[in-house]
């Protein structure tokens, strides 16, 4: 079972695929219940405190936004992690504030830095596209099992 | 600043989607509090958020996806149901993370016609998924054609 980075990192379709073929998606969703379920000083909405952007500086440098730096506090430990990533590059929900685009910039970044295998896709607009977009999902989960 | 006492600590929460032509979110919600055992069951208009220990909550959504396994699909939520900073009930309009579910879940029947393909599919076929390289560009003369149209 190999860990595997998504992108966007809050993609339902991805979640799913990546899980029903037997593998780990490395969500959003798991680092925000592990801020939100760890006691301490309320910072919310998000329990983001004042020390995100501090571990943040080892993906950004200091003169970069705090938002971007508080982002990649929860980004850049899974991109470390992973052992496979799946980027879908049409997201256009992902877009957001200049922290968000910004940070999805350097998630791919990043991403694309490590020596990691990286699947690249679009959404599929029709259901031609969408027997090849599994497909595709499928055998790059089934070659990365055979490969460990 | 106050202390925080967070809910739920050791749970975990996992949305459950629907989007079948032979199964309302109704149905699964009925199924599923047929099955329960001590998990937190939310219904919503997509599917149901399903709160409790992760092997009891995986449990319950195991014996969920086989009522329909092309068209129900499932993804993890940091919070649990209900949370105020979350909650609709408490922010006016639509919950944070809404559109991009509404998104996905636009698209989510081309990925189900995938999956049923999937078993029948010859193994030796190369996977051809759309991709940034297989974009159409814009052809120049298209181009030229909206711009000349638009100054018109």
């Amino acid at each position: 079972m190999a860990k595997v980075f998504i992108y966007p990192a809050t993609s339902l379709i991805l979640s799913d695929l990546v899980a029903r073929f037997g593998h780990t998606p490395l969500s959003a969703a798991i680092q925000i219940r592990e801020r939100i379920q760890t006691p301490g000083l309320d910072s919310p909405p998000l329990q983001i405190t004042p020390e995100e952007p501090k571990k943040g500086l080892k993906y950004a440098a200091v003169e970069v936004p705090s938002g971007v730096r508080g982002r990649m506090s929860l980004y850049g430990p899974m991109i470390e992690e992973a052992e496979a990533a799946i980027i879908i590059n049409d997201a256009d929900y992902a877009f957001g504030c200049m922290g968000c685009a910004r940070t999805n910039e350097l998630i791919k970044f990043l991403v694309r830095s490590s020596d990691i295998p990286v699947l690249d896709l679009n959404y599929p607009k029709n259901e031609e596209e969408g027997e090849e977009f599994v497909a595709a999902i499928h055998a790059f989960l089934k070659r990365l099992e055979e490969s460990r | 600043m106050t202390e925080y006492k967070p809910l739920y600590v050791g749970t975990v929460t996992k949305y459950v989607f629907v989007e079948s032509p032979e199964m309302t979110p109704g149905d699964l919600a009925i199924r599923a509090y047929e099955i329960s055992q001590g998990v937190m069951i939310k219904e919503t208009c997509f599917g149901l958020q399903i709160t409790g220990k992760e092997e009891d909550v995986n449990a319950v959504i195991g014996v969920l996806r086989e009522l329909d396994p092309t068209h129900i699909f499932v993804k993890d939520r940091g919070f649990p149901p209900g949370d105020p900073r979350r909650c609709r009930a408490n922010l006016g309009g639509a919950r944070p993370g809404y559109y991009g579910h509404e998104f996905e879940i636009s698209l989510i029947r081309n990925v189900s016609r995938g999956l049923d393909s999937l078993a029948s599919r010859d193994p030796e076929k190369v996977p051809n998924p759309p991709s940034p390289e297989s974009g159409v560009a814009l052809d120049i003369r298209k181009l030229k054609k909206i711009i000349e149209s638009m100054e018109g």
